[in-house]
């Protein structure tokens, strides 16, 4: 293809970020692609890969600090990078457009969304404002958002993040510009809600002809939109290509690398102790928990809803849910720091006490929390030694050479090198930081870990290393972990049990293999369904969401919880009856009013793509 | 997705470097009106410990035949209302305002902070009492407050340190539990808290360590604004009491050189706002405080 | 604050029970100020009636006025007592200006308004005018020499600007006059003349503080996610700061103001001093210097109404500006 018929070519481009001593640190070198018009292209990297950097130098920005250095960026016949201020300011959002990886926060609390929407088009005297509102509105229903005419006047608090994104991308495709950047959209959404908003963008930016680029770290999203695909590390080009060849036939062997992180093996499950008459290591019974005041057993926000669950010794069980369905909670709520509003939580048989000051000593020894986030987990102020010291000292009293040893062994066991102990935790790389973070649960000598999304802040990469760690030391120390994630091919991959909650219930338990196929609960049904594959045509071949009719009676606490998102749900019967607690023939326990034939027939349809 | 490049110059220091060589590192982190005000900070430091060694006269003696004289190389500062040397008292002086201020802003500081850490770590009773408490007080304009408690219980030296320590604690508390509640939802401490740990051990080991930065700038500011308050009082005769003299005392005493342009006036009311400047100067530099407040006397 | 679901008239209540709530707070916190007021000048060694007659007075003689004035009752009935006085307006008799306390505040009051009214009409708008600048032209020249200035001006004592002004406007210069004289039938230019230097010192202070805060509260506002979408929407800076960044900014600029202005009715006290200004800050230093506790008790309590009543008007300000509080 010519470089003529190419809408955008950006060449040669590099982009410094200040360093210490005024110098400056190349952050993004030497890149070049070109996008033909009409074509979707996807930056894909880690943090770090410069995606973001390069995808805002296509409008001219750059942000604090940081400096477009040279090379050159062409959208049509226009040099974006010899414009200057007034100039760069008529060609965004007017022709390039830009949406943000959070809605949430990209758009203005305190302005509504009309406003916000129709700003730049009204305000350059492109459009009338009763024109602009009618072209809002219209793309508001092309991008299905629900009550098209009424949604401009909300303002952020009121409104869902998959509505916000898609508000976002209505605000971008108000000035028909030719070029649209999306910047991770969807990587703040739940993977039920993504799937909707994904299928949104793609249409409506193929019906308006615009070319786009595509931003994200996540290939089997890119694998759903993208015609081209352009592969980044540490800001510089690894592989570039058409998306199926990039996909199917990648060549260069870091983009290898992330496609295999990207589906991690499942892990062979260590022998399972035969079923014994010891009680199991953990209990969770009746649990009842959430914020404010109690009131007949149930809290004025109610986090979670008579969750009871079991771990059995040297397994692990993974808890699997979206945003707000209570996840987090529940480890906490085991560790103590929350105290339950109902309901039991037993430790080898023995209850625990509700609050911190009620357990031993031995009790918190032996169950150790580990954090998502290794930034806030370690103490910014401790070295290395000293975070993994203070558990050795606390529980086993050592000290002094006995110490360090101890210290040096758990750097050992975690794969970290010996030097590290030194070391303030600011200076260390995530990855590091995640397995120092795991290595003072370690350094207890725990029997169980609270892993609350341990990988997800890191990078897929590393997040992989670190469950290939859990893995072994699992094996080693014979440990058993509740694992929550949000990623079910994650959970899927590492724990012999399942538990699915949706809005604080527990909708859904079993082992894994009860996970493959069907018949599962509506909600796992969904959940597993909308994690996108990675090859192209995925996104066609799944069939809408239908969409449903809202209740015709008020959400009461007794109900199924999935009910207003369910599309399995048979009036008269669901909206009327708390569902009963089934058994299914693979040994899963849901909470449903279909019997497992039912379910079967329902989801028929569904591929067992992510058996293990 | 910006790189974040790690700047943190604290934590970037290797473990191996000298304190010299950190202090360097400091200092060229720091920007020229940040050197500024370090000069200016250290110069008023050295006056208020050293300053009678280096007075070139007795602070209390009658020195020149002239009042209000200009400067000469006799009398650099010239001569006050009684035709005492204007250095020398000004030497005497600056002892008395950094000393009472400094104590002072330690007090407010050490006591705000301690208290902070008590409200964050204890029971939410505990917390609610003292807040409501230090609401209250803060409820009352520092200068009234003062002068209140300086018309109930007089104003000695040791008073008016309690009293200008009494008068800034609530704002001083303010900042510190804000940062304090903060660090106290961190998963770290949470992690600490999960572990089984005490409250004593929280509060000192996990949360203290991590809001030191913050509370030292506040100290600052607590020791600009006593000094401000301090000279104010003895500005209108109700600080530091005659035989003692502090910078607000001087300007005090030779308000009736004012029509003259008399430096005995000028010099003190400078050396107060050279001081302040300094340490505001110092504070706004500081990395991470550039855009922290400095408001709110 | 229910998620997706608004409800006008729900919100405007949730507003409107917000701002009963901080109205209680604000009415606990002064009953608490009065406590605290009443029990440090209760502590007092010796009391009003020795204050009143003297040293020569005999014990008797002593004995017969405290019971007079109602001293000889406990603690607790005092407060009351002056509570319930303070309430009607009515905090007791002047010792040393053996009038009402009322009246003595009568007099000054209006003076004080006079003035902190003129200086917030020139503070305010200098001091939005220079934050905002300043966060504009962040890290420019233009905002290092404003940050310079305004750092410079909070720092200094006032008697130093009142002193210098003094010197440049009446002594060197011979266009103001050193005294601000308050009296019935002056002009408007005569009266302008007088206020000048008085307004000029204490907005010197106010503008400083005000503008630094303003400042801060808009360049918090410019690291958010938001800015960046509205540049890159291609709007300028000047209207991603006056449309976007300002309504978000309006609860800490306000909370600023009503700060600044509580400080010129009570921090006026050195200003009022230099100026002879006849206000309420002075009379303050007046009973101080004389032990005059029922008024100082009383001005003491004006200054923490004031206060009060500056802040709970900032929290109503910010509800009423944050769409998740106040409804639609």
């Amino acid at each position: 293809m010519g470089a003529a018929q190419d809408h955008v070519q950006v060449s040669g481009l590099r982009i410094t970020a200040p360093a210490a001593g005024g110098q400056e640190t190349p952050i993004v070198s030497d890149v070049d692609f070109t996008i033909p018009r009409g074509q979707v292209l996807a930056l894909i990297g880690e943090s770090g890969s410069g995606k973001t950097s390069i995808a805002q130098a296509l409008m001219g920005y750059a942000r604090g600090g940081c400096r477009i250095a040279g090379g050159g960026v062409r959208v049509g016949d226009t040099e974006i990078l010899t414009l200057d201020a007034s100039q760069l300011r008529t060609v965004r959002g007017s022709r390039i457009a830009y949406v943000a990886q959070s809605a949430a926060s990209a758009f203005n609390l305190s302005r509504t969304i009309m406003d916000q929407v129709v700003e730049t088009a009204v305000g350059r005297g492109l459009i009338s404002r009763p024109a602009a509102e009618a072209k809002a509105v219209s793309l508001f229903r092309a991008l299905a958002l629900p009550q098209p005419e009424a949604i401009g006047g909300r303002y952020v608090h009121q409104l869902s993040g998959g509505q916000l994104q898609r508000l976002m991308a209505a605000m971008a495709l108000m000035t028909d510009p030719e070029l649209v950047i999306l910047d991770e959209p969807t990587t703040a959404l739940d993977v039920t809600t993504q799937i909707d908003v994904l299928r949104a963008f793609k249409r409506v930016v193929r019906q308006q002809g615009a070319t786009a680029l595509y931003v994200s770290h996540d290939l089997a999203v890119v694998a759903q939109v993208a015609d081209r695909i352009v592969v980044l590390q540490r800001g510089r080009i690894r592989e570039a290509g058409d998306a199926t060849q990039v996909l199917e036939r990648p060549a260069d062997i870091y983009t290898r690398t992330l496609m295999a992180a990207a589906r991690p093996p499942a892990q062979a499950s260590p022998q399972r102790p035969a079923p014994q008459q010891a009680p199991p290591l953990l209990e969770v019974r009746g649990l009842t928990a959430g914020y404010g005041r109690v009131e007949a057993g149930v809290p004025k926000i109610p986090v979670l809803r008579d969750v009871t669950l079991s771990i059995a010794k040297g397994t692990t069980l993974g808890v699997i849910g979206e945003s707000g369905s209570g996840k987090s909670t529940l480890a906490r709520v085991i560790a103590g720091l929350v105290a339950p509003a109902g309901g039991q939580v037993l430790f080898q048989g023995q209850p625990l006490a509700p609050t911190l000051s009620g357990r031993t000593r031995e009790q918190f020894q032996r169950i150790q929390l580990v954090f998502q986030n290794a930034d806030t987990a370690l103490n910014p102020a401790h070295t290395v030694s000293r975070i993994l010291g203070r558990p050795l000292a606390f529980y086993h009293g050592m000290d002094g050479r006995a110490r360090n040893r101890r210290v040096a062994e758990l750097l050992d066991l975690t794969q970290l090198p010996a030097g590290l102990a030194d070391r303030h935790c600011g200076e260390l790389s995530g990855g590091q930081k995640q397995r120092v973070n795991l290595a003072r649960a370690l350094a207890a000598d725990p029997h169980l870990i609270l892993c609350d999304e341990v990988t997800s802040a890191l990078d897929t990469v590393v997040g992989t290393a670190i469950l290939d760690l859990l893995a072994e030391l699992r094996r080693e120390l014979d440990l058993s972990y509740l694992f929550i994630s949000h990623d079910i091919s994650t959970v899927r991959a590492i724990c012999d049990d399942i538990a699915v909650l949706y809005a604080g219930q527990k909708v859904e338990m079993g082992p894994r293999n009860g996970f493959g196929d069907a018949p599962v609960h509506p909600y796992t049904d969904l959940l597993i369904g909308s994690v996108p594959e990675m090859r192209r045509g995925w996104l066609e071949e799944k069939e809408m969401a239908a969409t449903l009719p809202p209740l015709a009676t008020a959400q009461s606490a007794n109900l199924c919880c999935f009910l207003p998102r369910c599309a399995a749900r048979v009036e008269g019967l669901c909206d009327r009856l708390p569902p009963p607690r089934i058994v299914l023939g693979g040994g899963n326990e849901l909470l449903c009013h279909h019997d497992g034939q039912a379910l079967q027939h329902l989801q028929r349809g569904r591929q067992s793509a992510i058996s293990p | 997705m910006t790189p974040t490049v790690p700047l943190r110059e604290e934590s970037m220091a290797k473990p191996a470097s000298t304190a010299a060589s950190r202090v360097r590192h400091w200092l060229s982190g720091l920007s020229t009106s940040g050197r500024v005000g370090l000069a200016l900070v250290i110069l008023w430091l050295v006056l208020g410990a050293a300053g009678p060694l280096l007075a070139p006269y007795d602070v209390g003696a009658f020195v020149s035949p002239e009042v209000f004289d200009g400067m000469s190389t006799r009398h650099w500062l010239g001569s006050d209302y009684l035709g005492r040397d204007v250095l020398s008292r000004l030497l005497s002086g600056a002892q008395y305002t950094v000393g009472l201020a400094l104590a002072s802003a330690l007090l407010a500081s050490a006591t705000g902070a301690g208290l902070a850490l008590t409200a964050t770590v204890s029971p939410r009773w505990v917390d609610e009492v003292i807040s409501r408490f230090m609401d209250t007080l803060i409820s009352i304009p520092s200068k009234v407050f003062a002068l209140v408690l300086v018309a109930a219980f007089g104003s000695s030296l040791a008073l008016l340190l309690l009293i200008a320590a009494a008068t800034y604690t609530p704002g001083a508390f303010r900042i510190a539990r804000a940062l304090a509640i903060n660090l106290n939802q961190m998963d770290y401490v949470q992690v600490a808290y999960a572990r089984g740990e005490g409250r004593l051990y929280i509060a000192t080991a996990e949360i203290m360590p991590n809001m030191i930065h913050p509370v030292l700038a506040d100290f600052g500011l607590r020791f600009v604004f006593i000094v401000l308050l301090l000279s104010g009082l003895s500005f209108l005769g109700l600080g530091v009491q005659p035989p003692n003299a502090d910078l607000g005392s001087l300007v005090r005493e030779n308000i009736s050189g004012l029509g003259d342009g008399a430096l005995a006036i000028l010099a003190p009311a400078m050396a107060i706002a050279t001081l302040t400047i300094g340490v505001n100067l110092l504070i706004d530099a500081l990395p991470g405080r550039g855009r922290r407040i400095t408001g709110g006397r | 604050m229910v998620h997706g679901t608004p409800r006008n008239r729900s919100g405007i209540a949730a507003a409107g029970r917000l701002i009963l709530r901080r109205l209680g707070s604000a009415l606990l916190t002064l009953l608490l100020v009065s406590l605290v007021v009443f029990t440090i000048s209760a502590l007092l060694p010796g009391d009003a009636a020795e204050e009143t007659l003297g040293q020569s007075a005999t014990p008797e003689a002593v004995a017969a006025l405290r019971h007079q004035m109602g001293l000889d009752q406990p603690a607790h009935l005092r407060y009351v007592r002056w509570l319930g006085g303070m309430i009607k307006g009515d905090p007791g008799q002047s010792l040393v200006a053996n009038m009402p306390v009322g009246q003595v505040i009568a007099g000054r009051l209006p003076n004080s308004l006079t003035l902190a009214g003129l200086t917030a009409a020139v503070a305010i708008p200098l001091a939005l005018a220079i934050g905002i600048l300043s966060a504009l032209y962040r890290d420019t020249g233009l905002d290092r020499a404003l940050n310079l200035m305004t750092l410079g001006m909070v720092a200094v004592p006032e008697f130093l600007v009142a002193t210098i002004a003094v010197l440049v406007f009446s002594v060197t210069l011979r266009w103001l006059p050193s005294i601000t004289v308050v009296r019935e039938g002056i002009g408007w230019a005569e009266m302008l003349r007088g206020y000048a230097m008085p307004v000029m010192t204490l907005a010197c202070v106010t503008v400083a503080q005000m503008a630094r805060m303003t400042r801060a509260a808009v360049i918090d506002q410019l690291s958010r996610p938001y800015v960046e979408m509205a540049l890159l929407k291609g709007l300028s800076p000047s209207r991603v700061v006056l449309v976007h960044v300002l309504p978000n900014a309006v609860a800490p600029i306000v909370n600023a103001m009503a700060l600044s202005l509580s400080y010129l009715l009570g921090g006026a006290v050195i200003v009022e001093t230099i100026f002879n200004y006849p206000g309420i800050a002075s009379l303050m230093v007046n009973a101080v210097t004389s032990r005059d506790m029922p008024l100082l008790q009383a001005c003491a309590m004006i200054f923490c109404t004031a206060y009060l009543l500056l802040m709970l008007a900032a929290d109503v300000c910010a509800i009423l500006a944050n769409p998740r509080l106040r409804g639609q």
